[in-house]
């Protein structure tokens, strides 16, 4: 068995026991919800209720329904986008890259973190069909044999990566998160009694019964997939941001900006992750198994990469000076002091200034304070992709395309849809799935366990 | 034909479980399977299971990914309708290389992450529909079981290794027949 230093913080408090684990993570599912369940679903599917309408609305009308005009064609839509795909890169990193770090606190987190990337991916997809004008022609954005010739999608464009990068991700993210699910689906088999129950979990656990060979090569699978995940998570971001640095658009046409994107992913996904995960482990009364030290570890990432992300703009800064080039040096003039300078502030307050608070040991264990920090933490990326992508647009080379940009009623539906369906799925996903991965936790008991580690301990002594 | 009686020797940890398997094969005992709630580490060795290949398909899936997006960007953009684009002219395939590459990695990822995924779904007969393939539905929750077809001789020295390193329940289940192979 591995042993764990004594240094290290259990990851699973109290005195558990494997069955007290199954115990603990079936409850959700066996039992009924509460009224504070039944309140934040019945807000989600109105908020998404009111997306669809907007939505069949821009669908029925034509993108004309959005606050987009000439000069600034990309707007509201792919600042969403980027939002939504940066947001669920953070359940791929810690699935991935902190199992190829073998790091053990991420097994408290990484199903549902999943599950978040999978909802987060699928908002984006819906700005993403939509703003082609015509989602009903998506479907030529892949190489398929057609009438004209055939002509093909152009493989030298960005644009087209991005849908290779973007399918490819939300399918490994899909297959990734449910061979995780199967041994856990088929624990909830084995335990529920309803005979509904069981034969809905059985037809999801595929037969899974924990035989040695399985259980071998489950791990490799795992290993493999974790190992093919770390660098599709970060071509997908570093994709995302050749949309706009192999643009000649001053301010876009930067080599910085696939680390900086994939930082900033991450660190939005970290502080979603938290949102979403001091709700559950309060709702579902996890606290023993995410405990503060899950949340400070993670508080730890949003300082690396809060750091990275604001080196990121003062670089930015300061290559725009430096390079002598009058419409780069213009580009970031007109965000930090131009019309919009107002979005360029709150980006800087909410991503710079705000995750520098964490340096104090206090506020990062603290789960009051993170809850507020990891929302404010996700408005200030959302800025930085609108600060990115619409006062850049609406000061282009030609004076003449100069432009101002204001959000339609219909751009705000939809994004409140988008947000309202994120929440609609994970609620439905924390009442049927199992919020923890239980298998992988049981494994980690005896090394990580509080009472485990205490007898551990004293062992050493006698 | 050969009759050999099925054993579940049930246990609540998992020490003693890899204790007994050690023992087990050390008396020359082959044992069947062993069902156990989650990923025991170091138990391959000891119960005799080899290392999984499963790694070497994606190798040969992610190979096949490469080449296939390799061949599909030269057909439609070199030999079927060449496209200068932007002044980056693509009338071979070397000389407008880098715009491949992005495409080329991730049909590569995606090819080995499915492939390997339904070869390891299928080699496990993990299918919606499929039997619960656990003798006992305990050992999802927290109990683990050594499952052992043995003679009748065998049984004795299994039954006294499986109690004596601690099993809460050595249950028989019945026989099977098992028709000679000519």
């Amino acid at each position: 068995m591995h042993a764990e230093s004594q240094i290290r913080v259990p990851l699973i408090l109290g005195n558990k026991t494997y069955r007290n684990i199954t115990d603990d993570i079936i409850a959700p599912i066996e039992g009924k919800a509460n009224r504070l369940w039944y309140i934040l679903f019945t807000i989600s599917v109105l908020g998404f209720l009111w997306g669809i309408g907007c939505l069949s609305y821009t669908i029925g009308v034509g993108i004309g329904a959005w606050g987009s005009n000439n000069g600034v064609d990309w707007a509201w839509d792919i600042t969403n986008f980027v939002w939504w795909i940066g947001i669920g890169h953070a359940g791929t990193l810690i699935s991935a890259v902190l199992l190829l770090f073998r790091q053990k606190w991420r097994m408290a987190i990484n199903r549902s973190a999943e599950a978040m990337t999978i909802f987060a991916v699928l908002c984006a997809a819906i700005f993403v069909t939509l703003h082609t004008g015509r989602p009903w022609l998506d479907y030529m954005l892949f190489p398929l044999p057609n009438q004209f010739g055939s002509l093909w999608p152009n493989f030298n464009s960005p644009l087209l990566w991005d849908v290779f990068a973007v399918s490819t991700y939300a399918t490994v993210s899909i297959v990734f998160w449910y061979i995780g699910l199967i041994p856990d689906f088929a624990m909830i088999r084995d335990r529920v009694v309803k005979p509904r129950m069981k034969k809905a979990y059985s037809i999801l656990s595929f037969g899974w019964g924990g035989s040695v060979r399985h259980w071998s090569r489950f791990e490799e699978v795992s290993l493999v997939l974790a190992g093919l995940s770390t660098p599709l998570v970060f071509s997908v971001h570093s994709i995302v941001s050749f949309d706009f640095a192999t643009s000649v658009v001053p301010g876009w046409h930067t080599t910085i900006f696939p680390p900086y994107f994939v930082s900033g992913a991450v660190f939005s996904g970290f502080a979603m992750v938290l949102t979403l995960m001091i709700i559950v482990r309060k709702v579902y009364k996890l606290e023993a198994y995410l405990t503060i030290k899950h949340i400070e570890y993670m508080n730890i990432v949003i300082i690396v990469t809060g750091s990275i992300v604001g080196v990121a703009y003062l670089t930015e800064l300061f290559v725009a000076w430096y390079s002598g080039v009058e419409w780069e040096q213009y580009a970031f003039l007109n965000r930090a002091t131009g019309p919009m300078a107002w979005a360029y502030w709150i980006m800087m307050t909410c991503n710079v200034i705000s995750p520098q608070l964490f340096w104090f040991k206090k506020l990062r264990t603290s789960i009051a304070f993170t809850f507020v920090l990891s929302i404010v933490v996700n408005i200030g990326m959302w800025f930085e992709r609108f600060v990115i992508i619409v006062p850049t647009l609406c000061r282009t080379y030609l004076p003449s395309t100069w432009n101002s940009y204001t959000p339609s009623f219909i751009d705000v539906g939809i994004f409140v849809g988008t947000i309202g369906m994120f929440f609609t799925l994970f609620l439905l996903y924390s009442r049927t799935f199992p919020v923890i991965a239980q298998a992988e936790l049981k494994s980690i008991l005896k090394a990580s366990g509080e009472e485990h580690k205490k007898l551990a301990a004293d062992h050493a002594h006698h | 034909m050969a009759t050999k009686q099925i054993i579940h020797g049930i246990y609540s940890d998992e020490v003693p479980l890899l204790d007994a398997c050690a023992k087990l094969r050390a008396s020359g005992i082959r044992i069947k399977d062993v069902f156990t709630p989650f990923p025991v580490h170091g138990i391959d060795p000891v119960v005799g299971v080899p290392r999984t290949r499963i790694a070497i398909c994606a190798f040969i899936y992610g190979i096949t990914g490469l080449s296939l997006a390799t061949l599909m960007m030269w057909y439609m953009m070199v030999h079927d309708w060449p496209n200068d684009i932007g002044g980056k002219p693509n009338w071979n395939y070397y000389s407008a290389i880098p715009a491949f590459i992005p495409i080329t990695f991730e049909s590569t990822v995606f090819c080995a992450a499915h492939g390997m995924s339904l070869t390891y779904l299928l080699r496990c007969w993990l299918v919606p529909g499929a039997k619960a393939k656990n003798p006992d539905p305990r050992t999802t929750d927290d109990k683990f079981m050594i499952y052992l077809e043995l003679n009748e001789e065998q049984s004795k020295k299994a039954d006294e290794i499986l109690r004596s390193t601690g099993a809460e329940e050595v249950n028989y289940k019945g026989t099977i027949t098992i028709e000679p192979k000519y």
